[in-house]
């Protein structure tokens, strides 16, 4: 090779890593100062020239917020909420997953428009008539109207996603099931279901973050601690003092409530892209 | 003797089967989606006010003539066209490099991936927090940075506070959380592709820019459809950055939250489920617009 394509080769290497290193840097800086702020005495945070680092770095933030009944509360029922939410949308997104993916029946091609055009519902077109109906039935202000509603959103795609699992497994499992006198909530139950468990943790983990984010529904159907999740909480956090905004406190309880899905994200990386991408790819 | 039963053919079967457990999804669909959807429908040609049900009264299309001679609702839909085009525009010009980028074959690609996945991962709402502090004009990096460390500012800007800046702050905010999604539908689609494709167009003597535009691009059609549909219809129904960052002032009122406010401060339910009307609609434009384009261009090929 001459010395010209070399050099060439490596100017590209390095303009390659000068435009990876960037990208990185514009997607983390957000979070780095969020934690550079968060662990600064507040002394340090209200002051100009800004300083990049904390001096006196300490974790009172972090105590104050966790500390603080209001955010306690709101973890307890995110947790509850997602949990919640997650477990029932798998439970009727993998049954009917199930015969949309394995079964042959007229009207399947509608059913999936349908489920389909529930994934891109705009929820702000339900949010007035969903709270009459939440009123109504006296679930105003509980973590089930929000376990229900949620529903709404996590249930299309868990069907969707989950539907191409369930399409991809081996067609004689349900003939040799039969013939050894399965019926068919068993076949599903002990065969269909655990070959397309999977699908099930791609599809539980976009479904519990999805709801462990939702902002509009848990602002209009929740009032306080009894109901209120962490994403209405961080949005509404004020501090103590009404003339200081509390913004270490602030970062330190954005910090916090985002602490579970990074965890997730590094943890199932793979199987996350694998399930948002799913749709995108085989169509 | 009693008559044999005959037993149902595997197809009609299958078919109840297939109900049966399509059933409890169906119902959940309809009582949380259709049915409340239809409700808003109704409520947009009343008059409803406050979330009694006693005092509907029947307004034919008083709301919609209404919402026409509106300038707060005119106001919010520029807004929503605006914030829809410019942030789509950006988060796929940004969302294909990255997924360029991260195509590439080099070392640490994995945590390259994983990291781009955080702005997606977290909440909305955090993302407009962590934002809206840098956004600070008195204690905020970013004027930090132009004004003291960089000079190309001579005084701090009032970044979330000042017309036009409080708009391009909330694109800023929408581009970082959801660009990562976008190159990851990119990404999925340019790793089917196979590479001898770009080998075969090496040999017939085509340049990077030519492989690009001539096999990249109508191979990667699909998932840019799909990209592009998710993306517009999300930021078409923009709340949860606006309403937390700027409650909607400084010319960042979108339909969303116009018809939030309406909905929810004012308590007018009719008005209100007219806005969320037209938001709809508007959203069903979109689809129907892009597939049809998508569909004449595959023509095309």
């Amino acid at each position: 090779m001459s010395p010209r394509n070399t050099l060439l080769l490596k100017i590209r290497r390095v303009l390659f890593y000068m435009v990876l290193i960037f990208a990185l840097v514009y997607t983390i800086f957000p979070v780095w100062w969020a934690l550079v702020t968060s662990l600064k005495p507040p002394s340090e945070i209200a002051v100009t020239p800004v300083t990049y680092l904390p001096e006196n770095p300490t974790l009172s933030s972090f105590q104050a917020v966790l500390r603080s009944s209001t955010f306690q509360a709101g973890l307890r029922n995110s947790m509850i909420v997602a949990a919640g939410a997650t477990v029932l949308s798998l439970l009727l997104g993998s049954l009917a997953a199930c015969a949309l993916g394995r079964y042959r029946f007229r009207g399947r091609g509608l059913m999936m428009a349908l489920i389909l055009s529930m994934t891109m519902f705009p929820q702000i077109a339900v949010v007035g008539s969903l709270y009459r109906m939440i009123s109504l039935s006296g679930l105003y202000n509980t973590q089930l109207a929000l376990i229900l509603t949620y529903l709404l959103t996590t249930l299309p795609f868990t069907v969707w996603v989950l539907s191409t699992f369930f399409r991809a497994l081996p067609k004689e499992l349900e003939e040799s099931a039969t013939v050894d006198g399965a019926s068919p909530l068993q076949t599903f139950w002990l065969i269909l279901l655990p070959l397309a468990m999977p699908g099930m943790i791609t599809t539980g983990l976009l479904a519990m973050i999805t709801s462990w984010n939702e902002y509009l529904f848990a602002l209009s159907f929740t009032i306080d601690e009894r109901a209120r999740t962490v994403p209405v909480v961080v949005a509404q956090f004020r501090g103590a003092s009404r003339f200081e905004i509390p913004w270490g406190e602030i970062m330190a309880g954005s910090l916090i409530a985002t602490a579970p899905l990074l965890l997730i994200v590094f943890l199932f990386q793979r199987r996350i892209v694998a399930g948002l991408t799913s749709g995108a790819v085989k169509e | 003797m009693p008559r044999e039963r005959r037993p149902l053919t595997l197809q009609a079967r299958q078919a109840r089967l297939a109900w049966i457990f399509l059933a409890p999804c169906l119902a959940v669909l309809l009582a949380l989606g259709l049915y409340p959807l239809l409700v808003t429908f109704q409520l947009a040609f009343t008059n409803t006010h406050a979330f009694a049900p006693a005092d509907t009264q029947w307004a034919g299309t008083a709301n919609f003539t209404r919402l026409l001679s509106e300038s707060d609702f005119r106001e919010a839909l520029r807004n929503t066209i605006f914030f829809t085009v410019v942030s789509v525009s950006l988060e796929f010009v940004l969302g294909l490099g990255i997924a360029l980028l991260i195509d590439s074959e080099f070392r640490a690609r994995n945590i390259a991936r994983a990291t781009i996945l955080i702005p997606w991962a977290l909440p909305t709402v955090v993302a407009a927090r962590l934002w809206g502090w840098m956004f600070n004009d008195v204690f905020g990096v970013f004027n930090d940075l132009l004004v003291h460390r960089l000079g190309i500012l001579s005084e701090p800007i009032a970044w979330t506070g000042t017309h036009g800046w409080a708009m391009a702050s909330v694109i800023a905010v929408d581009v970082w959380k959801t660009t990562p999604f976008v190159a990851l539908l990119l990404l999925a689609g340019l790793q089917v592709i196979p590479r001898g494709l770009y080998e075969a167009a090496q040999v017939d003597g085509a340049g990077p820019m030519r492989r690009f535009l001539f096999v990249t691009l109508p191979l990667l059609s699909p998932a840019i459809l799909v990209a592009l549909v998710f993306r517009t219809l999300d930021a078409l129904r923009v709340f949860d950055v606006i309403w937390v960052m700027t409650q909607g002032s400084f010319g960042t009122e979108t339909l969303g939250t116009y018809a939030y406010r309406q909905l929810f401060e004012y308590s007018r339910l009719g008005y209100g489920s007219a806005v969320c009307v037209v938001l709809f609609l508007l959203v069903a434009l979109f689809v129907a617009g892009y597939v049809m384009v998508f569909r004449r261009w595959e023509g095309y090929r």
